[in-house]
């Protein structure tokens, strides 16, 4: 079974449809990627699915359960939100570490709050604490940013920031990891550190949905692509007969945009 | 030169002027006690979303025809136009928010001096009630006025302050599934003091100053106590520079107040 099921989501802002009728599935070790122009409404989607925004029609489900249906205001209560966006982690375009923590407690910061909540934090408190930063750690060394735990996200570089907030989306391990253009803030020599972060975690088998504008990555990445465009998926496919046999105009149209520089 | 500083009218000077300037230190930190909350509260207010008559707007609009539709149906008349407009108000309407703002133009709008004689005076002129008498009354009064004006003020810098946090701060909040309340505090908190101090420390600095605005209701504070040897005081009358010499007084402080939150600002240095 499909572990994420999106229904005929459509959203609007004002008068203007940013979503129209978008339908897909993914399956859990599968990774998505979401190609498209700007504006195409890409990132709209992603923050639907973590709750950013409210779409006006469709489901959302997650592992075979509804987690949001428009028609159902039960579904939208405020504090079962909050519980329901844990099933999805998000990396934002423009990395939005806290700038007052280091690298290490932005990883773990979230989840120290989390812990709050449990039953046995005040008995265990000191044990849950350091296992949470144990796993901080873990997580930091993953990126390759060990050495870097203690830095504030000022001293840190563009990609360097941007592996921090991956950690600090997995720290608590999401059903699905979602990418908004992870590497479209970043200086070019800087993307690769960050792509390759991202494709180590597709060999590790992580459910993610990642929005780019680098087509060779999502083409190596994802095992499947979905093509955007004025709101609607316009093409969904296999990665790579997507890229490279597309079957609609539009598609092909946006494509040989990237091939021919 | 020596002689004057020893002399005993310096000295009567001296302790007059040093017991002026202790109560315009307690009202300079009793107005920061009372107003730095009190304009947490007031910024709140200002940004509050709460629109209590949506329903009202949202059950008149059902009732009424809809707009711009043409063919069999008539077009609206006046009195239908007029209820759309007023449908639309009520599902915007602010009523904390417009309170408030227009609180914060009232005392921003209008001179502080003001502000003080209408509170000092006028509830004792339409006899809704009486200051204490003497000088507990006037420092009352002279109190409460401060700290609504103060508030107001410091309720815009934290507006400015909450507002200039990226939203990305909360989002990513979010996304992590922590309460608004933990948003506040954990994420936005520091970061919106950090943006606060600067203009904070202008307004921390004007209020060293503003307190002496107390005189008009002859508080006793120091310019009062300086003044006070030109007319006569313990038997000393004529003398002018007791009244130049209370600057001294606001310079040391206010250079006290200016290190001590640049030092706070310098400390908040670590993140951007």
């Amino acid at each position: 079974m499909a572990i994420l099921e999106v229904r005929n989501i459509e959203k609007h802002f004002g008068a203007t449809k940013v979503l129209n009728d978008i339908s897909f599935s993914l399956e859990k070790g599968q990774a998505i990627a979401i190609i498209g122009s700007s504006g195409s409404g890409k990132t709209t989607l992603l923050r639907c699915l973590n709750f950013l925004e409210k779409p006006d029609k469709g489901t959302i489900s997650v592992g075979g359960s509804v987690i949001f249906d428009a028609d159902d205001p039960a579904t939208q209560r405020e504090n079962e939100v909050r519980r329901k966006r844990l099933h999805f982690g998000m990396v934002f375009q423009s990395f939005n570490l806290f700038p007052q923590y280091t690298a290490l407690k932005n990883v773990t910061l979230a989840k120290e709050l989390l812990s709050q909540e449990r039953p046995d934090f005040k008995e265990h408190k000191k044990e849950i604490l350091e296992e949470i930063q144990a796993e901080g750690l873990e997580l930091l060394a993953k990126m390759g940013l060990s050495e870097r735990a203690n830095h504030y996200p000022r001293q840190l570089s563009g990609g360097q920031q941007q592996r921090v907030a991956i950690a600090r989306a997995l720290a608590l391990h999401p059903d699905i990891l979602c990418f908004d253009e992870p590497t479209s803030a970043l200086d070019p020599e800087l993307t690769g550190e960050v792509l390759r972060v991202i494709r180590s975690l597709a060999e590790q088998k992580t459910t993610m949905i990642i929005v780019t504008h680098e087509m060779s990555f999502a083409r190596d990445v994802a095992d499947r692509i979905i093509f955007m465009d004025g709101g609607y998926i316009v093409e969904e496919g296999p990665a790579h007969d997507l890229i490279d046999h597309p079957k609609e105009e539009r598609t092909k149209q946006f494509l040989s945009n990237y091939s021919s520089p | 030169m020596i002689e004057f500083f020893t002399s005993n009218t310096f000295q009567t000077v001296l302790s007059a002027l040093n017991s002026g300037f202790l109560k315009t230190l307690q009202l300079f930190f009793i107005t920061l006690i009372g107003a730095l909350p009190l304009g947490l509260i007031i910024s709140f207010g200002s940004m509050s979303r709460w629109i209590p008559f949506r329903w009202l707007g949202l059950w008149m609009q059902r009732r009424l025809p809809p707009a711009g539709e043409s063919g069999a149906s008539p077009s609206l008349s006046l009195w239908q136009h007029y209820l759309r407009s007023v449908a639309g108000f009520f599902q915007l309407f602010r009523p904390v928010a417009l309170v408030t703002r227009l609180l914060v133009w009232i005392i921003r709008g209008t001179p502080l001096v003001l502000q003080i004689i209408a509170l000092f005076y006028v509830p004792g002129m339409k006899d809704w009630f009486n200051w204490p008498s003497g000088e507990n009354g006037r420092m009352l009064a002279v109190c409460v006025a401060f700290i609504i004006n103060y508030a107001c003020y410091f309720s815009e810098i934290y507006r400015g302050g909450i507002q200039g946090v990226p939203k990305g701060q909360q989002e990513a909040g979010q996304v992590l599934g922590m309460t608004k309340v933990q948003i506040f505090r954990h994420v936005t908190l520091l970061q919106m003091i950090k943006r606060i101090v600067p203009p904070m420390s202008n307004e921390v600095i004007t209020l060293v100053k503003d307190t002496s605005l107390a005189r008009v209701i002859a508080l006793q504070e120091v310019i009062w106590m300086g003044e006070s040897f030109m007319k006569g005081n313990s038997g000393i009358a004529g003398l002018v520079w007791p009244l130049f010499f209370t600057a001294v007084y606001y310079l040391i402080f206010s250079g006290i107040v200016t290190v001590l939150l640049g030092q706070l600002e310098k400390k908040l240095s670590f993140f951007e």
